[in-house]
């Protein structure tokens, strides 16, 4: 699914650049739900930036489901990312003036569907994650668990082949994050691949396998035991 | 081509975000509105200066007689000069390459009755020229004629307002008005724009005129006009050559002002098209700055609004929006606002001018208004400035990373 070899990245800063990923070698198979760890500076968030076509690498090969990403275009990155990634963020990110129905359907609305079918297919994941009764809600109406629930859905909607979730519980209670965790973990269950930006150990040993990061070369990777969320809801 | 979806999408941002739409729809709407405004109020100015020479040809000389002031020759001063129909010939002739129209007039008033009615009214006694120069419109019959001055016949051409005056209801035409004790045939009735004055007048044949008033071939005055080839300055020439001979010919002091007047419309004219020079580089720098200012205002907020949405822009593309179709909804989003508000202030302005309009003509301000085409020019100029503006800022935040843009919280 994901192969990524000798990947370096560095950012200018000033007249000196500041060299964040030093040589990454990391694959992740179908399937498999993993969470990178590291403490901030360590370029957890950068790896899965690039990941996610966020952002370009410097040096190393990147493919995804078998495309080698480089040198992308604008036009060539969004259709990469409209196609294979659903992204969760911290922040939500959801646009404030559309109703949770609409910020689901909004990734359909980019991969060209007919208005129609993108209302029924973004109702059914709202359904999925269980705010069919909220789909006319703007998001300031929702509390975080469930504006959290609606950027999942909306991560969802374009049926993507990696989820990428950069600290998906950073802003919510302990019990709000393990019921999260726990609908990532059905996701993962239904054959999902996952991958899952942390400092939390908690949320990382939900996953199956932990890769730790340390200023820019991975330390450890290493497959866990997953812990259920469900058992502490 | 049209893309519901993509419009679905613009409207619902206009809407949702009505404090942005709204403050940019006003920068344009205000800049069109005082646009139109300080278009009409000159407008409004000009029309004033044209309305004061509508009445009279724009090319005519008027040549006035009166008394010496200083004396020349061995003639004292205080001698009244007299116009004749000598003279009037000589000035047909010696320019005759330079006159178009001339007439010759003589004042008298005089008391006009029909069956009950009686009123006093002007006369004038005139050359059948006289039409083409004081813009006279024949309502019904006929004006003087050459045939007229030949036989000296005994006919008037009436105002109408004097048919109104004495006429009442029954029809002036063919019927003989009485002016102090002579019956004369009216052939004509007319109508100026000149105003009321204009048409409580009566015209006769000045030959008829001499005959009656004397008995003598005098002229009170000669009006002319000069052929339109002239231009302004050779019109100019021509006025102060004819002046300087007409002093000559009656012994009159060059420096004479009263003796023999010729007052040139050309020298008017010159004026006139000097301020309407100024009032038109006066639109064009009312128009210009009100443009400018425009333009500054809706490209501030474009920057503003690509700036306010940056992070939605890093939204949209994460979930695989193209470059292009974020710069598309951010322009047309600005076109659409632009418009609808453009309009709105030309509306807004011409409602203004026609409701204030009525109550400026003590400013000298006739019928303010202004050419649609030109205020439209102006929307769409905005418009495009709006479009432009917005393109910069918005082509660049397409071309964020949607990392950074996300960063922006």
């Amino acid at each position: 699914m994901l192969k990524i070899s000798k990947l370096h990245k560095s950012y200018p800063i000033g007249d000196s650049s500041l060299h964040v990923l030093k040589g990454i070698d990391l694959v992740v198979n179908d399937g498999e739900m993993v969470a990178i760890m590291g403490s901030s500076g360590s370029g957890k968030s950068t790896l899965l930036n690039i990941i996610g076509m966020l952002d370009e690498h410097d040096e190393g090969d990147y493919e995804l489901d078998g495309v080698h990403i480089e040198n992308l275009n604008e036009k060539k990155a969004a259709v990469y990312r409209n196609k294979f990634l659903g992204f969760i963020f911290q922040s939500f990110n959801l646009i404030n003036y559309k109703n949770a129905l609409e910020n689901v359907a909004l990734p359909l609305y980019y991969q060209g569907l007919k208005r129609k079918e993108r209302q029924e297919k973004a109702k059914f994941h709202l359904e999925k994650v269980g705010l069919l009764d909220w789909a006319h809600h703007l998001p300031n109406e929702l509390s975080g668990g469930q504006k959290q629930r609606v950027a999942i859905a909306r991560a969802l909607a374009a049926n993507p082949k990696l989820l990428l979730a950069d600290e998906p519980t950073g802003a919510l209670d302990t019990t709000t994050s393990y019921e999260i965790m726990e609908f990532i973990q059905h996701l993962n269950d239904e054959g999902k691949t996952i991958l899952i930006v942390t400092h939390e150990e908690d949320i990382a040993h939900m996953c199956k396998r932990i890769v730790r990061l340390r200023d820019g070369v991975i330390m450890e990777d290493k497959i866990v035991e997953q812990v259920r969320a469900g058992q502490h809801v | 081509m049209f893309d519901l979806d993509l419009w679905r999408e613009i409207l619902q941002s206009m809407n949702k975000n009505r404090t942005r739409s709204i403050l940019s729809g006003l920068t344009v709407a205000f800049a069109i509105m005082l646009f139109t405004i300080l278009f009409g109020i000159v407008n409004g100015l000009v029309n004033t200066f044209e309305e004061a020479f509508v009445d009279d040809a724009t090319n005519a000389m008027f040549i006035y007689s009166g008394n010496t002031t200083k004396a020349h020759k061995g003639l004292q001063a205080g001698r009244r000069i007299q116009f004749k129909n000598e003279d009037f010939d000589y000035i047909n002739e010696d320019f005759e390459d330079k006159v178009q129209y001339s007439t010759a007039r003589l004042y008298r008033n005089v008391n006009a009755s029909f069956r009950g009615e009686k009123n006093s009214y002007s006369l004038r006694a005139v050359h059948p020229d006289h039409q083409y120069l004081e813009k006279t419109l024949i309502k019904e019959g006929r004006y003087i004629s050459q045939n007229d001055l030949k036989n000296k016949t005994k006919v008037v051409v009436i105002g109408r307002l004097v048919e109104e005056d004495l006429f009442l209801k029954t029809k002036a035409l063919g019927k003989y008005v009485n002016l102090s004790g002579i019956q004369y045939k009216i052939v004509g009735i007319f109508t100026d724009d000149g105003g009321d004055n204009e048409e409580r007048l009566i015209y006769m044949p000045i030959t008829t005129a001499q005959q009656v008033y004397g008995n003598n071939d005098y002229i009170d005055q000669i009006n002319i006009t000069y052929k339109p080839e002239l231009g302004i300055d050779q019109a100019i020439d021509f006025g102060l050559d004819l002046e300087k001979k007409l002093k000559n010919r009656f012994s009159v002091a060059p420096t004479d002002q009263r003796a023999v007047r010729v007052m040139n419309m050309a020298q008017q004219t010159k004026g006139v098209n000097q301020f309407t020079g100024v009032l038109s580089l006066l639109v064009l720098v009312i128009g210009l700055g009100t443009l400018i200012a425009g333009i500054v205002g809706i490209s501030n907020i474009m920057i503003f609004i690509v700036k306010e949405r940056t992070k939605e822009i890093g939204i949209r593309k994460a979930l695989g929006a193209t470059p292009r179709s974020i710069v598309s909804i951010i322009i047309l989003e600005s076109v659409v606002v632009t418009a609808l508000a453009g309009y709105l202030g030309l509306l807004v302005g011409v409602g203004v001018l026609s409701w204030v309009g009525p109550g400026l003509e003590e400013y000298f301000i006739t019928n303010p208004g202004v050419k649609t085409q030109i205020v439209f020019s102006a929307t769409v100029v905005l418009v495009i400035a709006g479009a432009l503006a917005g393109y910069v800022p918005a082509k660049r935040a397409s071309k964020i990373k949607p990392i950074v843009a996300l960063r922006n919280d």
